[in-house]
């Protein structure tokens, strides 16, 4: 009996792929294993923990959630793209001069949800950066750090448009 | 040479180079590294606690595509050498003989008992599926009282029985009564056996070179010296043809600090096949065998005067530590610390406690950050708040009362922990500072009026940090208490600094090298840190018991002064000045008055490259190791204290939690920030061991908690702002007096949340006497709704 594969074409941080994989094999594996992106994480594989993380067509998604072949000519990004967009620069700097990370295995999961809170809201509170980011497990930190980070990027933003921080 | 004091850039809050590595995606953890040829490894495990293997049939499996091969104990026998997981200190400890796979007999939920190799992660499930393990299902012993039974199954029938080994301490022998007491109060506390749940599971990945005989293997590990060692032996290769690599380490919190059967197996395969094998365990598998903790069901009597003098203290903890001791380092320290370390902070003069660890089975029982102290620290202050509620005062100042106080150190406690200096006082006077308590009681009791109950827990604790070997390598444990530095300065006067302890997140790594950075006056970035690697950093403990610091610091500390003195010797021949009037700074040779002579690099270049400005007999060599191991004391012994602030909803039983504050006495703070998020870490680890997380197995020892849907752990919105204060007091060892923090915001979390909801529940006239603090459990307390478990034990006192 041999394994049923898919060929599947997709776009990831700009580049077009055209992988053949297991039809089961999910879409955080196929990033990791055939394409390499290993910044993409693999912590509960049942959609629990968010360390799998990314954008998929612009929006956030589990990629432990997602088959290969249901994201057939989707455009993808993975932290390891994102964090050098200039929209996000920022709050990658939060993080590392915040320490809002430890181990750094949540990291990927945990920057793009922030950058995704952001996007919708510019001026949060801390109960809702806690509110947002409870997908995303963290071990290491007391996620004290991870809401500083977000709150530091918020107000950057504010100021950069000349709102009051 | 001229003397040297603490400064830029220790206790500067610089960042982590690994931070800005892992935000960008570039971190390199065990499974990020390919690997061409590579083969998966996927295992059979046993579905019930105990049994007779009957048969194991692989054909089907071994015809499958992609198989390579399917191991079963008949296959490996003759290629390793089983453990046991023993202390020739203690020689009355039963310590059983554990296989990589089990020969004849299963004993928990979750035991390897084949492995196939095949050349993807799915093909070797679908095979391991095509395994046909034929195991006759026998009684097993899943509780304690089972376990004690006279009539009880034998766990290990060569044991005798299933009592693994009893311990006593103290300075008065267990079970005799209390003299001058005018009220004795006696309870049990259960703890819920949980699990440290890295976010990385266990994660490995072995290679074998045939024509040279070397085996590397990554693995996400805190101890990459023990793990050769101990693979070495088992494998029968020598130490110097293993390499063990574990470079990101995605949280390992102790659960990634012992030898498990698979990283024997993979081992295994990988010489037997030639090839890479891999091995991730996914979240169901880590569950089911990663090592547990905490388990503990822990009965106190305390003793006090009339006035809150606290007299007399018992303990006696019964710990069932799963199907075997872990290898190498038995399940001992867990109950050995709640031994030693309850009550430590008090000046009771009639202290004696007992310890049972208990075969049962279940995956095993092992070190979880923080060994022994949370449990310690919890049945003493539950205690400690018993006593004041039954004599009218309030927590703080029966601990006032009780602390040991500041001028009596250096000191023993009855169980013979060798106190340096702690700081008890000042850290409770913080605290209650930081929370205003004045402020907090007045809205507690003004909110009570309208049926809101709330509570406030205080935790006081203290702990052992940086321990060196006196149990272990006198016990016949291959761990080291000592840890090392090696310093090579390039060339170019920039430098690479490969130290022995491991960083998986504390950020050790930058707090060594802003300690080498201060000595040789160079800066953080001209730095380069390499650990993690047993092949190339001195032989050392690694990450253990809050060391990575206080004990590697240290010794980052020596070889750098070291390094320090060589370069400051040829610049003093080089411009004929007295070295010891000289000094590095900002990457410089500067004189007594700060003017700057030479660059270092210059130093280094003439060191390298040109000799013949140098006498024939000076030393020129610009790579130095140190190693640094306590010897005053065995360890940093040190002390914090925690509050907790929570509501308790009595309609559901429901506990938010509402503030947390920390103070806590870390020495010299070599990076603040590191430290303060070190700390909270750990509080919300201890946070979820008090209301959330719990490991359940029923009473077939079936696992029931086997996702991260059934098994909780703290959500960012699960838990309040911390407030982290330090208070910095002395030590008796080395230069940089830094003190371990890495458990301490778990040693006291729990405690400090039973004592918060405890005095919520006081004037319903409940208490919970169980950990984590689950809704039903309150519930149970108040009269509504059966525990989960039901403690047999309660209180007498009120
Ligand atoms: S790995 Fe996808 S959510 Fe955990
Ligand atoms: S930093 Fe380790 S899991 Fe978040």
């Amino acid at each position: 009996m041999s394994e049923p594969m898919q060929r599947v074409a997709l776009k990831v941080n700009g580049e077009h792929h055209v992988v053949t994989v297991p039809t089961r094999k999910h879409l955080a594996d196929i990033l990791r294993e055939d394409l390499g992106f290993t910044g993409v994480h693999v912590g509960c594989e049942h959609g629990v923990c968010g360390a799998c993380t990314i954008r998929i067509d612009g929006a956030i998604a589990r990629g432990c959630l997602i088959l290969g072949g249901q994201s057939e000519g989707a455009e993808i990004e993975t932290i390891e793209y994102l964090s050098s967009q200039p929209g996000t620069r920022d709050l990658v700097e939060a993080f590392v001069s915040e320490n809002a990370l430890q181990c750094g295995f949540c990291t990927p999961g945990m920057v793009i949800s922030a950058a995704a809170l952001l996007a919708e809201t510019a001026d949060p509170t801390r109960e809702e950066v806690r509110a947002y980011l409870s997908g995303n497990y963290c071990r290491c930190t007391g996620y004290q750090a991870i809401v500083d980070a977000v709150m530091k990027t918020a107000a950057g933003r504010r100021a950069e448009k000349g709102e009051v921080a | 040479m001229s003397k040297q004091i603490l400064r830029d850039p220790i206790g500067k809050s610089v960042p982590r180079e690994r931070a800005r590595r892992f935000v960008t995606g570039r971190g390199r953890y065990t499974d990020d590294t390919a690997a061409l040829r590579g083969l998966h490894a996927a295992f059979v495990r046993s579905p019930v606690a105990r049994g007779d293997i009957l048969e194991i049939d692989c054909q089907a499996a071994r015809d499958m595509d992609g198989v390579v091969a399917v191991l079963t104990h008949a296959e490996i026998a003759g290629l390793y050498q089983p453990w046991r997981a023993g202390n020739t200190l203690l020689p009355e400890m039963k310590a059983p003989e554990q296989h990589a796979l089990p020969p004849a007999r299963v004993n928990y939920v979750g035991e390897p008992v084949a492995m196939v190799v095949a050349t993807s992660r799915a093909l070797a499930e679908d095979a391991a599926e095509q395994v046909f393990a034929d195991i006759d299902p026998l009684d097993a012993v899943a509780d304690i009282e089972t376990a004690l039974a006279p009539d009880a199954p034998l766990i290990h029938e060569d044991c005798g029985s299933n009592l693994c080994v009893i311990l006593t301490s103290g300075n008065g022998d267990y079970g005799t009564p209390f003299k001058d007491a005018d009220l004795v109060i006696e309870d049990t506390v259960d703890f819920g056996r949980h699990t440290a749940c890295p976010l990385e599971t266990r994660s490995m990945l072995a290679e074998y070179d045939p024509s040279s005989e070397v085996l590397t293997l990554r693995i996400s590990h805190q101890c990459p010296h023990q793990l050769q060692a101990e693979l070495a032996k088992i494998l029968g290769l020598g130490q110097h043809r293993l390499r063990v690599i574990s470079e990101d380490v995605g949280g390992a919190y102790g659960l990634k600090q012992q030898l498990y059967q698979e990283d024997v197996l993979v081992c295994l395969a990988a010489i037997q096949t030639g090839r890479p094998v891999r091995f991730v365990a996914d979240r169901l598998e880590s569950f089911a065998s990663d090592n547990h903790a905490r388990e503990h069901r822990v009965s106190a009597r305390i003793a006090v005067t009339k006035d809150g003098r606290i007299t007399g203290f018992e303990l006696d903890d019964l710990f069932p530590i799963g199907a075997y001791p872990q290898y190498p380092r038995t399940s001992l320290g867990e109950g050995n610390h709640v031994l030693r370390m309850s009550a430590a902070g008090y000046d009771i003069a009639d202290f004696r406690s007992r310890l049972r660890l208990l075969f049962q089975n279940k995956a095993l029982i092992g070190h979880y950050r923080s060994v022994g102290h949370p449990v310690a620290c919890a049945i003493t202050e539950h205690m400690v708040d018993r006593a004041a509620a039954a004599l009218g005062l309030a927590p703080e100042t029966i601990r006032l009362r009780n602390f040991l106080s500041d001028d009596s150190y250096p000191r023993k406690t009855p169980t013979g922990v060798h106190l340096h200096y702690l700081s008890q006082h000042a850290c409770l006077d913080r605290l209650l500072a930081d929370m205003d308590i004045t402020a907090l009681r007045s809205e507690q009791a003004e909110l009570r009026k309208q049926g809101i109950y709330r509570g406030i827990g205080i935790a006081s604790f203290v702990e052992l940090t940086g321990t060196g070997n006196g149990f272990y390598g006198p016990g016949g444990i291959d761990v080291s208490g000592q840890d090392g530095c090696t310093l090579k300065m390039e060339p170019s006067g920039h430098v690479r600094c490969m130290p022995s302890v491991t960083d998986q997140g504390q950020g050790t790594d930058t707090g060594i090298a802003q300690i080498v950075a201060s000595v040789l006056g160079v800066e953080v970035a001209d730095i380069r840190v390499l650990s993690g690697d047993s092949e190339i950093t001195p032989h050392g403990g690694g990450a253990w018991a809050s060391r990575g610091i206080s004990t590697g610091g240290e010794a980052a500390w020596q070889a750098a002064q070291t390094l320090r003195e060589q370069l400051l010797m040829v610049a003093g021949h080089l411009h004929q000045r007295d070295p010891e009037t000289l000094d590095l700074s900002k990457g410089h040779v500067v004189d007594a008055a700060g003017a700057q002579i030479s660059t270092t690099a210059e130093v280094a270049h003439i060191c390298y490259f040109r000799h013949d400005l140098l006498p024939d007999d000076m030393p020129t060599e610009l790579m130095v190791t140190r190693h640094s191991v306590p010897r005053v004391q065995l360890f940093q012994a040190t002390n914090g204290i925690q509050a907790a602030y929570v509501e308790v909803d009595t309609d559901t039983g429901f506990t938010r939690l509402l503030g947390h504050w920390v103070a806590h006495d870390g020495g010299t703070l070599i990076n603040p920030k590191l430290v303060e998020e070190q700390i909270r870490g750990g509080v919300v680890q201890g946070l979820g061991a008090a209301l959330l997380e719990e490991i359940r197995y029923d009473e077939d020892g079936q696992l029931l908690t086997a996702t991260m849907a059934d098994y909780l752990v703290p959500m960012a919105s699960d838990v309040p702002d911390i407030q982290v204060s330090h208070v910095t007091s002395g030590t008796a060892e080395g230069v940089l007096g830094a003190k371990g923090v890495g458990e301490a915001g778990v040693a006291g979390a729990s405690g400090a949340v039973l004592n918060a909801v405890n005095d919520a529940l006081g004037p319903l006239g409940a208490t919970v006497r169980r950990l984590p603090i689950a809704p039903r459990t309150v519930l149970a307390a108040l009269g509504g709704a059966a525990p989960l478990t039901a403690a047999k034990t309660s209180g007498s006192g009120r």
